[in-house]
């Protein structure tokens, strides 16, 4: 993998920015500059940033949200979107009641 | 657990497609849909398609829509609705949420055909209800016949922002803007043509700043953007209004192809996440296809090509027929996919600066600013001749691939030729008979018919009408230039509403002579 996992490397310090209390995840109302400070405090990755803040981990699991957390991280490790991985995908794909995952046939 | 020949996921353009052709070759094929409803988002498109005969061009994406499942239910395959597909494994298992249990199934070959999600971007207040995507305000009207607002705002002007913006104003929305960060509108021109002649003005390299509204959005404020996409101080304007629609691109929905282990790229020409597949639409994973949006965002006819020939290679791939037979099928649909791909707005195309017409002629900068052809343009092209009595005007100044036009004039007026990209030429030397054949038949509504000897001192434009309620003959009202303005009087003369035209109502008007070339809509 690329330099993404490059824990050594310095970012500077967290600054505020005005727009920080805008809302990113809106299933999970995170906002930019939570996901921001999440940066600063080592997530480097979507998967780390998800487990910190449960971005994309809500009713419509990132579908709207999954592009601008990207956009977000790789803007303050200045690096190209295209060089962050995208989270995991897994089953299930949609929200699910647990009685339902449960009922398997198979 | 439960095996078909072939799964495929997802009942839309391309995965109906895909079924009908694997079904057609005598495998057993099952088709699921999340939604109630089959079609994905071919059932909201109202308006015609673009392309020539083999691509249904001129015929609206709704009837498109059912003429597929009429060809899905005579090829045999079975279609589930209510059906999320939640899990798909690498030795072609999928698990599917239907009704109240998790159900197991195998498929020899899938099919993922899952489409595309809209994106969003965010300003200040983005998360207000009334600010909704594009897509969802088309399902809202043209489905499930709910107005998604009173007055709205689009952000983007590519052909979604363009075709949905006008069906707004269809279902009796008022349009105060269409806004762009980018310099140029991204869409089709006579898409934008359409738009502007209502009178709806477009505000490139501008954004939204903010929506305003405690509750709910009651105003919006954009701005002006530099060339670095800075906001422009001084610059901002702000507009009552209910609703602000997005229209700002689509992503692929490739989760369920990344579970699979699928080998991805993400690539913005494609819309981002994307399996990397060959020509078939087949994946890094023997026996697991895709086609349509989730491969890369394009539009529906392509789609439905797209899922043809990742039929028939599923057919292949499983044995049912040879070498020879997938050549011979996938060659020609590959043809049909590479004549869609033609043109200004094709994928070789995208992000260039283009400044004349692959003929030669200059391109508008007008249009692309301001969504029309101005007066002086318009005479440029070879659609736009000055004949006797009636005569067709075709304001067609874009190479986009279709050509219905050409086959709609029985008189022969009209040629584009084999490039169906080329524009269309008017023949001075043949006889209009005035039938409208060819207005009816403008998937961009960008043909009109003048007379400018209609009567002593009088012109008579003939031209498209999709709005309720049609204007009665005899009615007096204004008639509108290229821009929306109101330039003079005119009157309802004739009012032609045939079958074959379908739904595409010609108006003809009464202007002043000298009107004539700038009457193009009528109020």
């Amino acid at each position: 993998m690329s330099k993404i996992n490059d824990r050594s490397r310095e970012i500077g310090e967290y600054i505020a920015q005005p727009d920080d209390d805008l809302i990113i995840c809106r299933c999970e109302e995170i906002t930019k500059g939570e996901i921001r400070k999440a940066v600063y405090d080592g997530m480097f990755t979507i998967t780390e940033i998800r487990r910190y803040l449960r971005t994309g981990m809500g009713l419509c699991q990132g579908q709207t949200c999954a592009k601008l957390v990207k956009g977000i991280v790789a803007r303050e490790l200045g690096v190209s979107p295209l060089s962050i991985e995208a989270a995991m995908s897994r089953a299930p794909m949609r929200p699910i009641e647990m009685k339902v995952l449960g009922n398997e046939i198979s | 657990m439960k095996r078909y020949d072939v799964i495929v996921v997802g009942a839309g353009p391309a995965g109906l497609s895909a079924a009908i052709e694997a079904g057609k070759k005598g495998l057993r094929v099952i088709v699921f849909d999340e939604n109630a409803k089959p079609g994905g988002q071919l059932f909201k498109q109202i308006h015609k398609f673009f392309g020539s005969i083999e691509h249904k061009a001129k015929i609206r994406g709704f009837k498109i829509g059912e003429d597929l499942l009429k060809e899905a239910s005579a090829a045999g395959v079975e279609v589930v609705l209510n059906a999320i597909v939640i899990g798909l494994f690498l030795d072609k298992e999928i698990t599917v949420q239907i009704n109240d249990a998790v159900v197991h199934y195998k498929g020899d070959a899938i099919i993922v055909a899952t489409g595309a999600s809209e994106n969003m971007i965010t300003f200040n207040g983005w998360t207000l209800p009334g600010v909704i995507g594009a897509g969802a305000a088309q399902t809202m009207m043209n489905l499930h016949r709910v107005k998604p607002g009173k007055k709205i705002l689009m952000l983007g002007t590519g052909n979604v922002g363009l075709v949905v913006s006008f069906q707004l104003m269809q279902a009796g929305c008022e349009v105060v803007a269409l806004v762009d960060a980018a310099p140029k509108i991204g869409g089709y021109g006579v898409h934008a043509a359409k738009v502007a002649r209502c009178g709806v003005p477009f505000y490139l390299s501008h954004t939204i700043i903010k929506a305003e509204g405690d509750d709910c959005v009651t105003g919006v404020t954009i701005g002006a953007v530099d060339n670095k996409w800075q906001l422009i101080p001084g610059t901002e304007k702000h507009f009552d209004i209910d609703t602000i629609c997005l229209a700002v691109g689509l992503s692929p929905m490739s989760q369920l192809l990344k579970m699979a282990g699928c080998e991805m790229e993400d690539n913005p020409a494609k819309g981002g996440l994307v399996p990397t597949c060959d020509q078939y639409g087949e994946t890094s994973i023997d026996g697991i296809f895709v086609s349509g949006d989730v491969s890369g965002i394009e539009e529906a006819s392509s789609a439905m090509i797209g899922g043809r020939i990742s039929g028939v290679a599923a057919a292949y791939r499983l044995g049912f027929i040879d070498y020879e037979e997938l050549e011979l099928k996938s060659e020609a649909l590959k043809k049909a996919l590479l004549s869609l791909r033609q043109g200004m707005f094709g994928p070789e195309n995208k992000g260039k600066e283009l400044t004349k017409t692959e003929e030669g002629y200059a391109i508008s900068a007008n249009l692309l600013t301001k969504g029309y052809l101005t007066n002086e343009e318009v005479m440029n092209y070879p659609g736009v001749k000055t004949m006797k009595g009636i005569h067709p005007i075709i304001e067609c100044s874009q190479n986009i691939p279709c050509n219905p036009c050409q086959d709609a004039c029985k008189k022969k007026c009209i040629t584009i030729g084999d490039n169906i990209t080329a524009l269309p030429v008017v023949d001075e030397a043949s006889q209009c008979s005035g039938c409208g054949m060819c207005v009816a038949s403008c998937s961009g509504q960008s043909i009109f018919l003048l007379n400018e000897d209609y009567e002593e001192g009088y012109a008579s434009v003939t031209l498209p009408y999709e709005f309720s309620p049609l204007p009665q003959k005899g009615m007096m009202g204004f008639a509108l230039d290229r821009s929306g303005k109101a330039i003079c009087e005119a009157e309802v003369v004739d009012v032609k509403s045939a079958p074959a035209f379908d739904h595409s109502n010609l108006l003809t008007i009464k202007v002043p002579k000298e009107m004539g070339m700038n009457a193009r809509f009528f109020k």
